[in-house]
C-alpha cells in the first residue's frame, strides 16, 4: 500500500524539520495518529497524497516509487482524504455536483457518476440532500457530505485529519458508526482520544520528528465521575 | 446574502436554457447601453416589464432590486441637471437648470432601470451555477467561468471570515473612529481576509487534486438545447434588431 520511506519535510523559514528521517507504512487497517499540535501530524498526509513533496526520502505506492504524474494520480484516486475543514473540500455549489465531482474525473458518464453519487449519500443516511446548497449545510452536514465526495471515489484507503472537531455529540455517534462499517483502510488523526479508541486498533505518536507506535499506553475504557461526563468529552493525554 | 431568490420558478424563462438567456441578454444589454436615442431606450425597458410580466417574479422583490438601483440614479438627477451647462431651462436662485444635464439624467435613468429588469428577468432566473456552466458552454474563457463558480461558492465563506475577525477586534474593545489606530486595524482585517483567503484557495485546489482534477469542470448536467430555446434566441435577437434600428428608420 502506501509507504513513506526516510522522509524529511522542512517548512519554508523554519530552521527545524518537522518530519525527521521518517518511515511509515499503512500495514494495518485501522491506524490512529496523535501528537501535539504542529508536531506535523498533518503534514504527513500531505506527504502521503504527494500534496507535499519531501525534501529527502521517497514516497512509495504498491512497493513503487511515486514519482510521475500519472503516479500519483492513480495514488489518489485509491487514497481519500477528508480535511479538517469541510469548506475547503466542498466547492460546488449544490451537494450532488460535489459528490459526483470525483466520479466524472475518474472518467464516469454524467449518468453514472450521478447514480454512484446517489448511492454514496444514501450509504450515509443522506438521501434527500442532493440538492441542497453546500455552503448553507451545518457542520455536522458538511462533514458528513465531505465524507461522501470521497467515498464515491471508491478509495481503498481513508485519510481522516481531525474529523471529529466542533461534531456534535449526535454527529460524531453518527461518524463512528460510519467509519466503523467501512472496510478500508483508516488513518485517522485526532486529538479525540475517545473517538481513537472506538475507531482505531493501532495508535501512533508523532514526536521531534519521528512517529513511534504506541505500545506501552494503550487506549482503555475507565470509570470516573464529572460534571457533564455523559457527554462525550477527552482529558488532557498524560 | 446570495439567496437566488428569482432562480427558483416555472415560468417560461425559467425553463429557457440559460445559455440561450446569456446570449438574448447580452444582445440586448449592449442595445440598451450605447444607444443614445430615448425612443429607443424607452422601447427597451417597456419590452423589459413584458420579460418582467413573462417571468412571474414577486414585483414587490423586482421593486426593491430597482428601488436600490435607483438610489444611484437619484445622485445623477441631484449634479447632472445643475453641472451639465449647455442650454439653461430655468434658474433656481444661484443654481441653473440644464436641459442637457436633464435630458442626460432621465436617458441614464431608463437604461439603468432597463438593464436591471431585462437582467434579473433573464439572468436571475437562473442558478449562477447554471449560467456558469452556460458561459462554459459558449465557450467564454474557462478561468473567468471559475473564477464566477468559484466566487459565488466562497464569496459567503470569505465574508463570514472578515465578520469573524471584525467580531474579534469589537471583543477587544475595538470601535472605529477617524484616527490612524483604525485605519491600521481596517488595513489588517482587510489583509488578514486576504491571506486567509488564498490560504483557502489554495486549500481548495489541493482537495480538487486530490478528486482528480485536471483541470476542466464537467458539469453533471448536460443540457441539450430545445427547439423552444432556439425559438426564443431567434425572436429575443429578431427584437433585439428591430429596437436597435429604430433610429435608422426615423431619420
Amino acid at each position: 500500500m502506501i509507504e513513506l520511506r526516510d522522509i524529511s519535510y522542512t517548512f519554508a523559514q523554519a530552521k527545524d524539520p518537522v518530519l525527521h528521517h521518517l518511515t511509515f507504512a499503512v500495514h494495518d487497517k485501522r491506524i490512529g495518529i496523535i501528537g501535539p499540535n504542529g508536531c506535523g501530524k498533518t503534514t504527513l498526509f500531505h506527504l502521503m497524497v504527494g500534496l507535499l513533496k519531501p525534501d529527502e526520502g521517497e514516497l512509495l505506492f504498491n512497493g513503487k516509487k511515486v514519482s510521475t504524474k500519472e503516479e500519483l494520480r492513480a495514488l489518489r484516486k485509491e487514497v481519500g482524504f477528508l480535511f479538517q475543514s469541510s469548506d475547503d473540500q466542498l466547492f460546488s455549489p449544490t451537494v450532488i455536483e460535489d459528490v459526483a465531482f470525483g466520479p466524472l474525473n475518474l472518467g464516469f458518464s454524467p449518468k453514472e457518476a450521478r447514480d454512484v453519487a446517489m448511492k454514496t449519500l444514501a450509504d450515509l443516511g443522506l438521501t434527500g440532500f442532493e440538492d441542497r446548497i453546500t455552503h448553507r449545510l451545518s457542520g455536522g452536514e458538511k462533514k458528513l457530505v465531505a465524507l461522501a465526495t470521497i467515498l464515491a471515489m471508491r478509495p481503498k484507503i481513508l485519510l481522516l485529519d481531525e474529523p471529529t472537531n466542533n461534531l456534535d455529540p449526535k454527529t460524531r455517534s453518527h461518524l463512528i458508526e460510519i467509519l466503523l462499517g467501512l472496510d478500508l483502510h483508516q488513518i485517522i488523526i485526532s486529538h479525540d482520544w475517545d473517538f481513537l479508541s472506538h475507531t482505531t486498533s493501532i495508535l501512533y505518536k508523532i514526536d521531534h520528528g519521528h512517529i513511534h507506535r504506541c505500545e506501552e499506553n494503550h487506549v482503555h475504557v475507565h470509570r470516573h465521575l464529572h460534571i457533564a461526563g455523559d457527554h462525550p468529552h477527552q482529558h488532557d493525554p498524560l | 446574502m446570495m439567496d437566488e431568490r428569482f432562480a427558483t420558478g416555472n415560468s417560461l424563462l425559467h425553463k429557457r436554457d440559460p445559455k440561450v438567456k446569456v446570449i438574448v441578454a447580452a444582445a440586448y444589454i449592449t442595445v440598451a447601453a450605447i444607444s443614445n436615442s430615448f425612443a429607443v431606450v424607452s422601447l427597451a425597458l417597456a419590452l423589459a416589464f413584458l420579460l418582467l410580466l413573462l417571468s412571474r417574479l414577486d414585483l414587490r422583490q423586482v421593486g426593491k432590486r430597482l428601488l436600490a438601483a435607483n438610489t444611484f440614479t437619484l445622485f445623477l438627477w441631484l449634479t447632472l441637471p445643475l453641472t451639465y451647462g449647455g442650454e439653461e431651462l430655468t434658474r433656481l436662485g444661484a443654481f441653473s437648470l440644464s436641459v442637457e444635464g436633464i435630458r442626460l439624467a432621465a436617458l441614464i435613468s431608463l437604461k439603468t432601470n432597463c438593464i436591471v429588469l431585462s437582467l434579473i428577468t433573464l439572468l436571475g432566473t437562473s442558478r449562477i451555477a447554471s449560467l456558469g456552466h452556460a458561459l462554459e458552454g459558449l465557450h467564454v474563457s474557462r478561468r473567468l467561468c471559475f473564477m464566477l463558480l468559484f466566487s459565488y461558492r466562497y464569496i459567503f465563506v470569505i465574508y463570514q471570515e472578515y465578520q469573524k475577525l471584525k467580531r474579534a477586534a469589537g471583543m477587544r474593545c475595538f470601535v472605529p473612529a477617524t484616527n490612524i489606530h483604525t485605519y491600521r486595524t481596517y488595513g489588517y482585517l482587510f489583509g488578514m481576509t486576504l491571506v486567509r483567503s488564498w490560504n483557502r484557495a489554495t486549500r481548495v485546489h489541493q482537495a480538487m487534486l486530490l478528486r482528480g482534477f485536471n483541470g476542466r469542470l464537467i458539469p453533471l448536467e448536460q443540457r441539450t438545447v430545445a427547439s423552444n430555446d432556439i425559438v426564443f434566441l431567434v425572436i429575443g435577437l429578431a427584437i433585439t434588431a428591430t429596437v436597435a434600428s429604430i433610429p435608422f428608420f426615423y431619420r
